[in-house]
């Protein structure tokens, strides 16, 4: 099984987001960087999917230079052929994303075979734009589902599960297929020291596809104004049970 | 032109959100000086009808073809290019929903149309391109944006906008409409769905009990259990909570989790990452337990009990006991 992995890096922002003075990024001076949580399951799933059934796992993204950072962190867990397609730092659009990626794999794809599965997080955690997988599905024409939390594969079909309104819902594709999957769908392990030593030597194939502009121009990012607020101390320790109880009441959930 | 916005039913009613994202088409129409027109797919009741005329949409559009019974997200979007085109619409709208998500990923994709997810409003601007405030990091940003594409598609952030009736009702003409769907847009359907519903569904949780690095182990949860027995509610608990591997994803509150609007969220040893904070911001109020006064839940939080919940929860378990006695 041949399998791909798309994931972008994004800042770790714990419990606040400070912006920059022009309002056009996150402050990300003070911060770490990751791959959006959807996405680090995504490699996870990938690198099992493997492990069974033998194969390897690519992993792509898109971003500066940095971002090879986050494709060896894929390489730690398991993933052999880390590929970068290099940008100047600017943010791009889902559109203009998506045609980098679907360029990318159809180059790879003429040399060396077709991916049976592509895999995407289900929305990136910055961006949240819920739709380059599908974009990505659609231009190589393949079939496509996203908010996966279950994949089974056999015999050259995939069968895919996930929750919807306290129930869970089946699909069936064909391969080769593109899959957004969903937190949850497992638990990534930590990387293991070969895993780190292998990442390390890795050689990450770069590419530098040229930016195109989306027909979305973003003016600036602001932080919503009701975020803050001084929460009233009800007491210190088990002697703020009592006020807690006196709460509950209020609010009618206890009698 | 019209504005055209996809209500999801379940055969009986709208659903919510699905409301909200034609209050919101309803507006962005007014701008324009268009009508507000909406798809659904399947039969549209005569109770979806009436609130569709309260909403002030003009026309209702019901999808049907052999194969559109069941979900399936190529074919939903398909038939909705199909209409895009016949009307023609100036702009498709949708629910914030998995669903309208990803109904309209599928649209934008097939119809090469930009799609913007997660609007919390929209204007039109002189120069007759939109300008719309989006939901970024899950809501925790906000980002101003202005869309110079043709016929975009905008999605609305499910707890962003109200669902508000018209002013006036409007007679609603309800159209049956067939689109010609390919072979190849039903590769993709829903095979089955299977109910996995049981006890109280943190989503619908009038009460939530939520759990973080603070409760130290799986173990450690064993009076948050009991408290929510209590108090007839759902435990939720943080990102760290199950990346620990204490408790099960399903229990996750979160960005990448579920994210709750109880009357009451009680946040035990929660520190208030942007990831968790951006699952309970529906809550109406947040009681935070916390050792630490400065965790970045106390900026969130109406109430606070500055105290380790090992101590306070317990405590409060034995006090509501003897209560009921």
């Amino acid at each position: 099984v041949n399998v791909l992995v798309c994931v972008k890096r994004v800042p770790m922002v714990g419990g606040r987001i400070a912006l920059t003075p022009d309002g056009q990024d996150v402050d990300t001076r003070l911060l770490g960087f990751t791959v959006s949580p959807h996405e680090e399951c995504a490699v996870e799933e990938a690198v099992r999917i493997v492990e069974k059934q033998g194969g390897a796992v690519s992993v792509l993204t898109l971003g500066p230079p940095q971002a090879a950072d986050q494709l060896r962190d894929a390489v730690a867990i398991g993933a052999t052929t880390p590929i970068l397609l290099e940008t100047d730092g600017r943010e791009w659009g889902p559109i203009a994303t998506a045609n980098a990626v679907v360029e990318a794999i159809r180059a790879r794809e003429s040399s060396e075979g077709v991916y049976d599965l592509v895999l995407f997080g289900n929305e990136a955690a910055d961006t949240g734009d819920y739709q380059v997988g599908v974009r990505v599905a659609h231009a190589l024409g393949r079939p496509c589902v996203v908010g996966i939390k279950n994949i089974e594969l056999s015999d050259g079909v995939v069968r895919l599960r996930r929750e919807y309104r306290g129930g869970e819902e089946l699909f069936e594709l064909p391969l080769p297929a593109v899959i957004a999957v969903k937190e949850g769908i497992n638990l990534p392990r930590y990387p293991s020291l070969p895993g780190r030593m292998r990442a390390k030597r890795a050689v990450v194939e770069t590419l530098s596809p040229s930016f195109e502009a989306d027909p979305v121009r973003k003016e600036m990012l602001r932080v919503p104004a009701t975020e803050r607020q001084h929460a009233e101390v009800l007491g210190q320790g088990a002697e703020a049970v009592p006020a807690l109880v006196s709460l509950l009441e209020g609010l009618g959930i206890v009698p | 032109v019209s504005v055209l916005c996809l209500v999801e039913h379940d055969s009986e009613a709208a659903v919510d959100a699905s409301l909200r994202a034609v209050t919101f088409a309803r507006d962005l129409a007014a701008a324009c000086g268009a009508p507000v027109l909406t798809v659904s797919v399947g039969k549209v009741s005569g109770e979806i009808t009436e609130a569709l005329s309260a909403f002030g949409v003009t026309d209702a559009y019901q999808l049907e073809a052999d194969g559109l019974s069941a979900y399936a997200p190529s074919a939903w979007a398909r038939a909705l290019s199909q209409l895009v085109t016949t009307l023609p619409a100036s702009a498709v709208i949708a629910a914030g929903t998995d669903r309208g998500q990803e109904v309209m990923a599928n649209l934008g994709a097939m119809a090469g149309l930009a799609m913007i997810a997660n609007c919390m409003t929209v204007s039109r601007r002189e120069d007759g391109t939109l300008a719309v405030s989006r939901q970024r990091w899950a809501g925790s940003l906000i980002e101003d944006a202005v869309v110079e594409a043709e016929t975009p598609i905008l999605t609305v952030a499910v707890d962003a906008v109200l669902p508000v009736e018209a002013d006036e009702a409007t007679p609603t003409k309800v159209h049956t409409y067939r689109p010609d769907l390919p072979e190849e847009d039903l590769r993709v359907s829903v095979l089955s769905w299977t109910d996995r519903s049981g006890g109280i569904s943190l989503a619908d949780a009038r009460v939530v009990v939520g759990g973080g690095r603070g409760v130290g182990s799986a173990d450690g949860f064993a009076p948050l259990e009991e408290l929510a027995g209590l108090l007839g509610a759902a435990v939720g608990v943080s990102r760290v909570v199950t990346s620990l591997g204490w408790r099960s994803h399903s229990q996750q509150v979160g960005q990448t989790g579920t994210k709750i609007a109880p009357d009451l969220y009680l946040a035990c040893g929660i520190s208030g990452a942007i990831q968790h904070l951006a699952g309970c911001q529906s809550a109406k109020c947040v009681v935070a337990i916390n050792t630490d006064p400065d965790a970045p839940i106390m900026s969130r939080a109406d109430y606070a009990v500055i105290g380790d919940l090992n101590v306070v929860v317990p405590a409060l378990v034995e006090h509501l006991r003897a209560r009921a006695k």
